[in-house]
């Protein structure tokens, strides 16, 4: 959507009905997270881009500056949970099957196996203080997998230019409060039946071209 | 055998379904009966045998802190510390207005009470993420040899509201907090969802107990007081010693030109 020569962001749709990720994720949840959590960002993110334009056009690089934190919060809560929606996917369609292909390698080499994998990503997740998301990504320039943390809801981008998302999965409370309480690592343990790695495979195919 | 100084974790001051409808029994059961117990109990393992074993609960807050660079035991420190003073900063029957020498102080450095609600509410509504937000009284002292007032006053000493992410208080500030709201979701998602603004509203018409922000502030002023005598003590101590090393160096003088 474009207003006065300024992009806005709009909240993207769910491939797959709310009640589709059960019983690992509740429906209950799904529909809160979307259209409430996302779509706050996405309202938010359009505010501080308005009030930056116009701080800009009129010189005033105080306002400017002091936007800066809405516009990381906010956007990086619509950049992280655009990237989480296509992360999950129903088990009837394919959600939980295992990465195959070239990531599957990528993963047997980097981290020894797929098991091993999951649990580093689940004990991050589970040791991660506060608010924040566990990134399973590709460093373009390493050239390798890694598994990362960020606070809040910073982009992957900040821990460089080169870390590509594969996977993140939320750890923020709402993500799993509702149904999983204060068992962060009950809810870690069950997302992986509806991880969908064809987007993940995907993301790092593009990202690998083959030499 | 050594003894080892545990932690408990302390009940909040009435029982757990005493502040329905506002805060619901489930939450009191999964926030003080879960989240808090496990920050005790995962304190007390961090510690034991540690020289912070048998050190008060806010002298390990403010040791662990370690000016910013966080020790591994601080979250859980400081977590049974806010989550103590959360419960006791809430009352059945609460909310109204303050009175006395808070609400003058209130008064006089938000302007009005209604001011110093709306700061209060949007310091604790823009707290991204997980955190916290405080009232709290300053006495302007500083952790720096020569950036001390040097004529403390009344006026210099105030009331401001802060908010801090995840774990940290204002104690690492030097700081005496005098009321907190939990604004991590796990303290509001049960009752409220996603509206956390409805939460805090709540929190403020329903919940606070003034009373106890009232006995807070008499206590921090009488600590500030006490800790002003000890500054003066100390200070007409050092004018003593100061004089009689005074006297040592012209001794040493004369000593010198008589050897030679």
């Amino acid at each position: 959507a474009q207003s006065r020569g300024l992009q806005t962001f709009s909240l993207p749709d769910l491939p797959y009905d709310y009640g589709a990720l059960e019983p690992a994720i509740s429906g209950e949840i799904m529909q809160l997270h979307h259209q409430k959590h996302h779509q706050a960002y996405v309202t938010n993110y359009n505010k501080a881009l308005e009030q930056l334009h116009d701080a800009i056009a009129k010189g005033d690089a105080s306002a400017v500056a002091k936007l800066q934190s809405a516009i990381k919060f906010n956007g990086g809560g619509h950049i992280n949970h655009s990237i989480f929606w296509k992360n999950l996917a129903p088990i009837s369609e394919g959600g939980g099957e295992p990465p195959k292909g070239s990531l599957g390698w990528a993963i047997d080499m980097n981290f020894g196996s797929l098991e091993s994998l999951v649990q580093k990503i689940n004990t991050e997740g589970a040791a991660l203080q506060g608010s924040g998301w566990v990134w399973l990504a590709l460093d373009k320039e390493l050239k390798k997998l890694v598994v990362e943390t960020t606070a809040n809801q910073d982009p992957l981008v900040i821990k460089g230019a080169s870390v590509v998302p594969l996977l993140g999965i939320d750890v923020w409370e709402h993500a799993y409060y509702l149904q999983y309480k204060n068992v962060r690592p009950d809810y870690l343990k069950n997302i992986w039946k509806v991880i969908n790695w064809k987007y993940a495979s995907d993301v790092y195919e593009k990202n690998t071209p083959l030499e | 055998t050594k003894v080892s100084a545990k932690f408990e974790l302390k009940p909040p001051p009435y029982p757990l379904n005493a502040l329905e409808p506002h805060m619901s029994k489930e939450t009191f059961e999964y926030h003080w009966g879960k989240h808090h117990r496990t920050y005790v109990e995962n304190l007390n393992k961090q510690i034991a045998g540690t020289e912070l074993d048998g050190l008060s609960l806010e002298k390990i807050v403010v040791a662990t802190y370690n000016k910013g660079d966080l020790l591994p035991p601080f979250n859980n420190a400081a977590q049974v510390w806010n989550h103590d003073f959360f419960w006791e900063s809430m009352k059945p029957g609460g909310g109204g207005k303050p009175s006395g020498e808070l609400l003058e102080l209130i008064e006089r450095d938000f302007g009005s009470f209604d001011k110093f609600i709306g700061e209060f509410k949007t310091a604790a509504a823009t707290q991204f993420g997980s955190g916290w937000a405080w009232l709290a009284y300053k006495a302007n002292r500083l952790n720096v040899g020569n950036a001390v007032n040097p004529n403390p006053s009344e006026e210099d000493k105030k009331l401001a509201v802060v908010k801090s992410p995840n774990a940290v208080n204002p104690l690492v500030w030097d700081y005496y907090p005098l009321l907190t709201i939990d604004v991590w979701e796990h303290a509001y998602y049960l009752d409220f969802q996603n509206r956390r603004p409805d939460y805090i509203s709540l929190f403020m018409e329903k919940l606070v107990s003034w009373d106890a922000v009232s006995a807070r502030l008499e206590a921090a002023k009488a600590e500030v007081a006490e800790r002003e005598r000890e500054d003066e003590r100390k200070s007409v101590e050092e004018d003593k010693t100061s004089d009689s090393e005074d006297e040592g160096y012209l001794d040493n003088n004369s000593d010198v030109s008589e050897a030679e």
